[in-house]
């Protein structure tokens, strides 16, 4: 059977292949693989196909140089989400993926919608998910349309999972002009099983009968994964039709559903019709399977009339998954949706024949031969070349950068940076994230990392987003290891093992050479990381084409880490707890100044060498961490990261508004470091710890060849904080750092404005 | 003693309240939203979540379910009804209990941990409490602004039948100490006849200091204590 022209439909010529996005080697290729012209719904399905959000065809040669094993890796990059094994016989799947384009013109549905796409990756799995994370990058909260982006993904976010009931317990926001006209929305789903209980997305058994189950299909989100995959310009509002629309109660109700399904034993595989909608689900669970696949288009449950096969296979409406059911069990199928008010609907089934078929009726109207619509997509081996701007950016001597005459006082810069958006508390957008449904957060949002206990296992998972992407901007290569020991640091300081990886690749238009090297360079520092930590990359995204008319967004290779943690008496947290304690510096401090936040914040100036990062030196630090935790020696730890030391002081100190600490700190043995780089600078491999019994850790230190030493004391409450550096010492009231952190974005978002440049 | 907890299809407090009745001895039996059946429970906890989505008005489309007839009927009988949060919400929308819950003053959504203080410990919830006692729980709502006619909340008042209301750091029921700007800052009501108990905050996710709190325990075995009685 060929596939035949359906009347209605408009005839495929050039002009509609570009507007479909492919080039004239790629429809030469389309050809070439059908052995004739396409019909106007085979090119729908390999436009929605082949383009980077679905094919990966520029990352994928880039990608495999990944680590993806380990022994307790159950499912590496290539399902729904990756799985590891955590003991007693439970499982975690996690996947951290991008909403950024749809969260660009139409906040709060992106950003809603990215969390319900991601829930589906994880249940599909198999998981009941109790954990959602979310990073996100903003332009500066300066702008009018910022703050509205920014309040509009907040409030996305909390409505879908507050709905569904899965809490969202953590994550980071960071600010800066360069994601100004195309934020980051990156949402993460933690889900936890029964070993048994995995199932995968891979289509078998001949005459099994496929199922579209959950929301009926409209004509929202059309062409949703290749508005992805291009970059935003002025007229991107003009594509907000293809933004999905979210429903969590249908969600909800779905996932109840699916779980149920699979427990049933009635199906084979089940996959979310995400990205590209029914197209992309049955393509690739039909070529995982190695089978092929027919399906009916009007067998499709629909919720609007005389939608045409084009838009039912490219339709991205939400909440719908896509079911291989074993054949005679259509009706155990039919029976646990309709408990749950949803539909189920045979719409295919599993044909030997190694075709990929869609008919309407008895039409046909497309059809594609073998598995080759998958695994005949373009790759493509772009150039990288380093780009003028980042390298002059890197090259410029930061330590020239000429101090403001109100840094004579440390304090002063101090609250600057406390206030700073990317640096100041969050409380504002998690207050509006349900952290407590499921009652087993052990540690919501605002710490290092989140930390949830398992069911039935005295063990807990510790989860953690982060990555900063200036330094990538600056060095890609060392802004990639960063990203990943900085996530391996927060989950260690909450009293966790790092375990593994998802990434979430944020990157520009990989055409251009710059941008591909910053890839091929980040992608690169991430898996020397990950190999120098044993934290394996179980899957992930890549969102390629974050440009604006501004230029494209710093390269911003997102990483969602799960750390395990044995014990609850080891869960740490990362604030002061007991006035007299001692307070320990494990790392160096170094005169490292470039890519801070300081120089970002304070001057303006986004240059420098970002600060080395030395992925054995983090093992070892991480390792030290959690001997001396397991000892009972550490009552808090946090880790030094944007803003430097002074700054992952002083919020040991005042996290707790309620309950703050003093501190008396003594940095007199770096008193031949710049003053600034000793205080705001960013020197990777530092951890500040509280203690009752600092020799315990400093021999534990010693035993695991890190450095270490004495930096002060915790004070008592409300105490101020002073800090001493050979002969000159400064102090500053804890409520007025407690304001400059605590109040800034609140008031920012009250006020719309910024506060004033200089704190009182 | 067999306490039942409602699953509507949008309930996500459902299992965390199962395991709050089945840590203080009673046994917790899982009822369908779609039953006619409360098979023979001494209790009914209507538990949080989006009942139904909650697009329109928070409850107001539970109290048509099949369930909730068995649920009023039991009520009117003078058995024991708990609603927390949403199921708060779904007993004032059911007349079960008088007034409303709005939206939040502030427009948004607020999860974080409150204090309370028990202002009536004669109730089905509360026996175990000391009166005045502060108490934290969590709250995660964005419809908690508790409202009702004046001449309601001076009944209310006047009778003792505010049972929480928020309170500051000093016990005080400042207008700061109010997560939400619901009237008197209540927290939760009972009806006149004491069988019908509503509340914003949850108790169940407050029965461990490592998750925060454990000043919920008290109100379930307050509960397991006075249905056994």
């Amino acid at each position: 059977m060929a596939a035949s022209l359906r009347p209605g439909d408009p005839a495929v010529t050039p002009a509609l292949v570009a507007e479909h996005g492919l080039t004239g080697e790629e429809f030469d290729r389309l050809v070439a693989m059908l052995g004739r012209a396409p019909t106007f719904t085979e090119l729908g399905i390999v436009s929605a196909l082949w383009n980077e959000h679905c094919s990966y065809k520029h990352s994928r040669p880039v990608l495999r140089t990944l680590p993806t094993r380990a022994p307790w890796v159950l499912q590496g990059p290539g399902e729904n989400a990756g799985v590891i094994a955590v003991g007693d016989g439970l499982a975690v799947a996690f996947k951290i993926e991008s909403h950024n384009h749809p969260s660009a013109v139409e906040p709060y549905q992106g950003a809603a919608t990215g969390v319900g796409g991601i829930l589906r990756d994880v249940f599909t799995m198999g998981a009941r998910p109790v954990a959602l994370l979310n990073s996100l990058r903003f332009g500066s909260l300066d702008s009018a349309r910022v703050r509205y982006l920014f309040a509009g993904c907040v409030k996305g976010i909390g409505d879908y999972g507050n709905c569904v009931g899965i809490p969202t317990v953590g994550g980071e926001i960071m600010f800066d002009a360069a994601y100004e006209g195309n934020p980051l929305v990156n949402a993460m789903c933690v889900g936890v099983m029964k070993v048994e209980e995995l199932i995968t997305a891979k289509a078998e058994g001949v005459g099994n009968p496929i199922i579209a189950v959950g929301a009926r299909t409209g004509r929202d989100g059309i062409h949703g994964a290749s508005f992805a995959s291009e970059d935003l310009s002025h007229e991107s509002d003009a594509k907000r039709p293809r933004v999905q629309v979210g429903d969590p109660f249908t969600e909800k109700l779905l996932l109840e559903a699916s779980l149920e399904l699979i427990a049933s034993g009635h199906i084979v595989a089940i996959q979310d019709m995400g990205a590209a909608g029914l197209t992309s689900s049955s393509a690739e669970m039909a070529a995982r399977g190695d089978v092929g696949v027919t399906i009916d288009t009007m067998k499709m449950p629909l919720r609007e009339e005389g939608m045409t096969p084009y838009e039912i296979l490219l339709s991205e409406s939400q909440e719908r998954m896509l079911v291989v059911a074993k054949r005679g069990h259509e009706a155990g199928v039919k029976a646990i949706l309709a408990k749950w008010d949803l539909s189920a609907e045979v719409i295919g089934e599993v044909i030997a024949e190694p075709v990929y078929r869609v008919t309407e009726g008895d039409r046909v109207v497309a059809e594609f031969p073998g598995s080759r619509l998958v695994t005949d997509c373009p790759q493509y081996h772009p150039e990288g070349r380093e780009g003028d701007d980042a390298r002059a950016r890197r090259e410029s001597d930061v330590n020239l950068t000429p101090e403001r005459p109100e840094e004579r006082d440390p304090m002063w810069t101090l609250r600057a940076l406390l206030a700073a958006p990317t640096i100041a508390s969050k409380r504002w957008a998690y207050r509006q994230y349900d952290s407590t449904v499921r009652a087993s957060t052990v540690a919501g949002p605002g710490g290092d990392a989140a930390v949830v206990r398992l069911p039935g296992s005295e063990r807990s998972i510790a989860l953690a987003t982060d990555c900063n992407g200036r330094y990538v901007y600056l060095n890609p290569r060392v802004g990639g290891r960063i990203a990943v020991a900085e996530a391996a640091r927060n989950v260690a300081c909450a009293g966790a093992r790092p375990m593994a990886i998802t990434n979430c690749l944020n990157f520009g238009n990989p055409k251009r050479p710059e941008i591909f090297f910053q890839f091929r360079e980040a992608v690169a520092g991430v898996g020397e990381a990950c190999t120098a930590l044993a934290t394996p990359v179980t899957g992930g995204n890549v969102s390629l084409y974050n440009e604006s008319p501004r230029g494209a967004v710093y390269p911003t290779p997102t990483i969602g880490m799960v750390g395990l943690v044995d014990k609850p008496e080891h869960v740490t947290g990362s604030r002061f707890t007991t006035p007299g304690d001692a307070i320990v510096l494990l790392g160096e401090n170094t005169a490292e100044l470039g890519g801070s936040e300081y120089l970002a914040t304070l001057h303006g100036v986004v240059a420098g060498e970002p600060p080395a990062c030395d992925v054995a030196g983090e093992r070892r630090l991480v390792d030290a961490l959690l001997a001396a935790i397991a000892a009972g020696a550490i009552a808090s730890a946090h880790d030094c990261s944007e803003g430097g030391l002074a700054v992952a002081i002083a919020e040991s100190c005042m996290m707790d508004r309620d309950q703050p600490l003093g501190a008396d700190i003594d940095l007199s043995p770096w008193e031949a470091l710049p003053r600034r780089a000793l205080l705001f600078g960013e020197a990777q491999g530092r951890i500040v710890v509280s203690t009752p019994d600092p020799a315990a850790v400093l021999a534990i230190a010693a035993a695991h060849g890190v450095p270490a030493r004495p930096v002060g004391t915790v004070g008592t409450a409300h105490a101020p904080l002073r800090v001493r550096i050979g002969g000159a010492g400064w102090e500053s009231p804890m409520a007025r750092l407690a304001a400059a952190w605590h109040d800034s974005i609140p008031t920012i978002m009250s006020a719309g404005a910024l506060p004033p440049a200089s704190p009182a | 003693m067999r306490i039942g907890i409602v699953t509507f299809p949008g309930s996500n407090c459902d299992d965390d309240t199962v395991a709050a009745v089945a840590r203080v001895g009673a046994t917790p039996v899982k009822l369908w939203h779609k039953d006619h059946d409360l098979r023979d429970v001494d209790l009914v906890i209507l538990p949080g979540g989006f009942s139904y989505g909650d697009y329109l008005r928070a409850g107001a489309i539970a109290r048509f379910s099949p369930i909730m007839r068995e649920v009023a009927e039991h009520a009117r009988r003078g058995g024991r009804v708990l609603g927390i949060c949403n199921g708060f919400q779904i007993a004032c929308e059911a007349g079960l209990l008088p007034g409303v819950l709005l939206r939040n003053d502030s427009l948004q959504f607020r999860s974080e941990m409150v204090r309370l203080r028990v202002e009536n410990t004669g109730t089905m919830c509360t026996g175990l409490y000391e009166a005045g006692q502060l108490v934290r729980y969590p709250i995660a709502h964005g419809d908690g602004r508790y409202t009702a006619d004046a001449g309601t909340v001076e009944r209310l008042e006047g009778d003792g039948l505010v049972v929480f209301r928020y309170v500051d750091a000093a016990g005080e029921a400042t207008a700061g100490a109010s997560p939400n700007g619901a009237m008197h800052n209540i927290a939760g009501i009972v009806n006149a006849d004491g069988n019908v108990l509503g509340m914003m905050p949850h108790p169940e996710r407050a029965l461990d200091d490592a998750l925060g709190s454990s000043d919920g325990l008290a109100l379930f075995e307050s509960l397991v204590a006075r249905v056994a009685a």
